[in-house]
């Protein structure tokens, strides 16, 4: 396996309104952050991949109209991935493995202030027999959240610390201290115990270790990656298990050599998922989303590939306020699907 | 990129409307048969690579979620790639790249499109941020571009409707395809003019439809099986000042690419297989894709280079004119290439076909994907 490691990351600043700027606005400026960062002119980077929903923009193709952002003249080697960044993150690095490229840049971007969420979400429903009900991602989580039957103090908690380690975030949405009485809006969650609505942006630069030889930066080294999907249907699985993030870790790391992490970047966008993961990751881990996570700022589709930035600013020792002293090893999730359908896992090790 | 092989290829027999299957029944349809031509079962597959067109045309989002269980996915990877129209291509090469690196030994691609559960007009017509809604569809996108290589090259206006003439004879002589249509040049000019040049029957068809492809590392190949010799997925933004679409150059570097990576030229190539929904289109690409000299694509088909028994054969399946399922077009063509190769590819076998290019395009010639298959191992 090469050895590929991340060399530069940028985000926005999310916020639940960015009427100002449109996806590619949104986008331009992260990309000419990460790399400038990275040390690499645009085109001396050999890949593209792009993640966004078009749902969730209200037009179908909404990411060639980001083409723009990512520099497209002239034409690059390009993919897109429907769906979260993170994913393309992995479609890079397996780019990369294969040979094809050497070095890749990786985008991500949602605008959910676009639409309405519960109603957007609720088309990724089978469309016959569940969304037809009315169901919305929090409804679901709901449901599993039930399952799990956390008491209502430990949602609490599980919130309040993630608010908390926002506040060192610059690029963070929510940071208030939550309301432990603020009213259920679906039983066990209350409003201010749910994730925020978010614009926002992520990139990244991610090259093999031929090409970072010749880069000054430290460089956040991907050990493992490794996904896995389980079923749609709640009717058909466990949703106390998240047997998926567990066959990701299984296939990341089979020999457990990265039980010990000094820190953990998990998409946990309802409080109970939080410990779930880390249960199935079976991880012993110092510290637990100090960017204050996907409870502080959830810009959809690119809130995994932000857990992988996140991760890499932290195990190279860069990640200002928020740096866990000392971090060297780290482990990124995202998830996509209801109630952690599907999982993925990045293992880092950061030379600084 | 080590050594990948096809180890599998299936796909339905598309039509209108498939009203004898759901769509995961579809999907499911096409990942049987490329598991019963690889002689595989769906715990041989480590991973699943899923390419659709726009979620908005089945009004499912992101429907690899729903659709884990139709694609074998449950507790494996499962990706999902959007390129627009070149999207089964661009899937298949993601599939073929997780083999490539090493980290996977047998991966599944898949590509669908049910467009009678769909409204294609509305699902490919964007918003834009900007200007006016362009509430025309692809043939009002694609005619302008047809008109300029007339003019530009001053190409006989009967070009276009032989290229439909040839692409539904081609057809005839495929059992999966949609439009099997034994057509006159007069039933082609007479057709309902719908987006000036281009006729009804100069136009692709919607269909139902779905195409798998099984790909796998050098030790799980059987004999005559087809090699993934070159691929590559280029880009450009859709817009620019001094774009020359007539020459766009994601298609011609995407090409390039391709070749070089298989170490041939287009010379080399014995068929191929390329992307075109409208008729016009199919001889602009003989141009973007090196088969001949600028202005030289209409004058190649004129000599018939490109019929069936010509010096190279394009589109023997009878293309995306003859069947558009749009999420699997793409892919259809990187099959029906390694069929080709393969000498599997029945009454539409070009005689002693050993390399083939796969090629898709997406946006307005904006996105392009292209795989060189040969029966030689790299």
């Amino acid at each position: 396996m090469r050895r590929v490691g991340i060399v530069a990351v940028a985000q926005t600043d999310h916020a639940r309104h960015r009427d100002d700027a449109t996806a590619a606005e949104l986008l331009y400026p992260v990309v000419k952050e990460a790399v400038a960062a990275s040390g690499l002119s645009r085109h001396e980077i050999d890949y593209t991949c792009a993640a966004s929903s078009d749902f969730l923009e209200g037009r179908p193709f909404s990411f060639g109209f980001a083409l723009d952002a990512a520099g497209a003249v002239p034409p690059i080697e390009e993919s897109h991935i429907e769906g979260d960044g993170a994913w393309a993150a992995y479609d890079a690095w397996v780019r990369i493995q294969a040979g094809l490229a050497d070095s890749a840049l990786v985008v991500a971007w949602g605008k959910s202030s676009e639409g309405s969420l519960p109603h957007v979400l609720n088309a990724t429903l089978d469309p016959f027999w569940e969304s037809p009900l009315g169901l919305d991602a929090v409804a679901l989580a709901a449901l599993q959240a039930q399952a799990l039957g956390l008491p209502d103090e430990q949602l609490h908690a599980i919130v309040a610390r993630n608010r908390a380690a926002a506040r060192a975030n610059p690029h963070a949405q929510i940071t208030a201290e939550p309301d432990p009485a603020s009213p259920f809006i679906v039983e066990p969650f209350r409003r201010e115990h749910l994730p925020p609505i978010s614009d926002g942006a992520c990139a990244l630069v991610m090259a093999a270790e031929e090409v970072l030889a010749r880069l000054d930066a430290p460089v956040a080294w991907i050990g493992a990656a490794a996904h896995a999907s389980d079923a749609a249907s709640i009717s058909a699985r466990d949703l106390t298990l998240a047997s998926s993030a567990r066959a990701a870790i299984a296939a990341a790391d089979p020999d457990r050599d990265w039980r010990m992490l000094d820190v953990a970047e998990v998409m946990a966008p309802f409080p109970h998922q939080e410990p779930m993961l880390l249960e199935a990751f079976s991880i012993n881990v110092g510290a637990v989303n100090p960017s204050g996570g996907a409870l502080a700022a959830n810009p959809i589709m690119a809130t995994g590939l932000v857990r992988l930035a996140e991760a890499a600013l932290q195990v190279t020792g860069t990640a200002g306020l928020r740096q866990v002293p000392g971090a060297r090893r780290g482990l990124a999730h995202a998830t996509a699907g209801h109630c952690l359908q599907s999982n993925i896992v990045f293992l880092l090790e950061g030379t600084p | 990129m080590r050594p990948v092989a096809v180890l599998g290829v299936g796909q339905t027999d598309h039509a209108s409307a498939r009203t004898d299957v759901s769509l995961p029944g579809l999907i499911r349809d096409a990942i049987d048969r490329a598991l019963l031509d690889a002689a595989l079962e769906h715990d041989d597959i480590d991973a699943v690579i899923l390419g659709t067109a726009p979620d908005f045309f089945e009004g499912v989002m992101l429907p690899e979620w729903w659709l884990a269980g139709a694609l074998g996915g449950i507790g494996k990877p499962v990706l999902r790639v959007h390129t627009m129209g070149s999207v089964g291509g661009a899937t298949a090469i993601t599939a073929a790249a997780h083999v490539g690196s090493g980290l996977f030994e047998r991966v599944l691609a898949v590509g669908f499109e049910k467009h009678s559960e769909s409204q294609a007009l509305w699902g490919l017509t964007p918003r834009n941020p900007f200007g006016r809604t362009f509430g025309a569809g692809a043939g009002a996108a694609f005619a302008p571009i047809c008109r300029a290589y007339m003019q530009r090259h001053s190409a006989p206006a009967e070009i276009g409707p032989r290229v439909a003439v040839k692409a539904r004879a081609n057809a005839l002589r495929n059992p999966h395809a949609h439009l099997r249509l034994d057509l006159t040049l007069d039933e082609v000019l007479a057709s309902p003019m719908l987006w000036d040049p281009i006729r009804r029957l100069e136009s692709c068809p919607q269909s139902d439809g779905a195409v798998a492809m099984i790909f796998g590392a050098e030790t799980h190949a059987r004999a005559g099986a087809a090699w993934v010799r070159g691929v590559s997925t280029m880009a450009e933004a859709l817009s620019y000042p001094g774009r020359d679409v007539l020459r766009a150059p994601s298609g011609v570097e995407c090409a390039r690419r391709a070749y070089a990576q298989a170490g041939i030229t287009p010379a080399d190539l014995d068929v191929a297989e390329i992307y075109e929904p409208f008729s016009w289109i199919e001889v602009l690409l003989y141009e973007l894709l090196g088969f001949c000299e600028p202005g030289e694509g209409w004058r190649m088909f004129d000599h018939g280079d490109t019929d069936l028994g010509g010096r190279l054969p394009v589109n023997p399946s009878g293309g995306v004119l003859s069947t558009n399922p749009i999420g699997a077009s793409g892919m259809l063509r990187m099959a029906e290439a390694a069929l080709q190769v393969m000498a599997r590819a029945g009454e539409r076998q070009v005689d002693g076909a050993r390399t083939a290019l796969g090629h898709a395009y997406g946006g307005t010639l904006s996105y392009h994907a292209c795989m060189v298959l040969s029966k030689e191992k790299p």
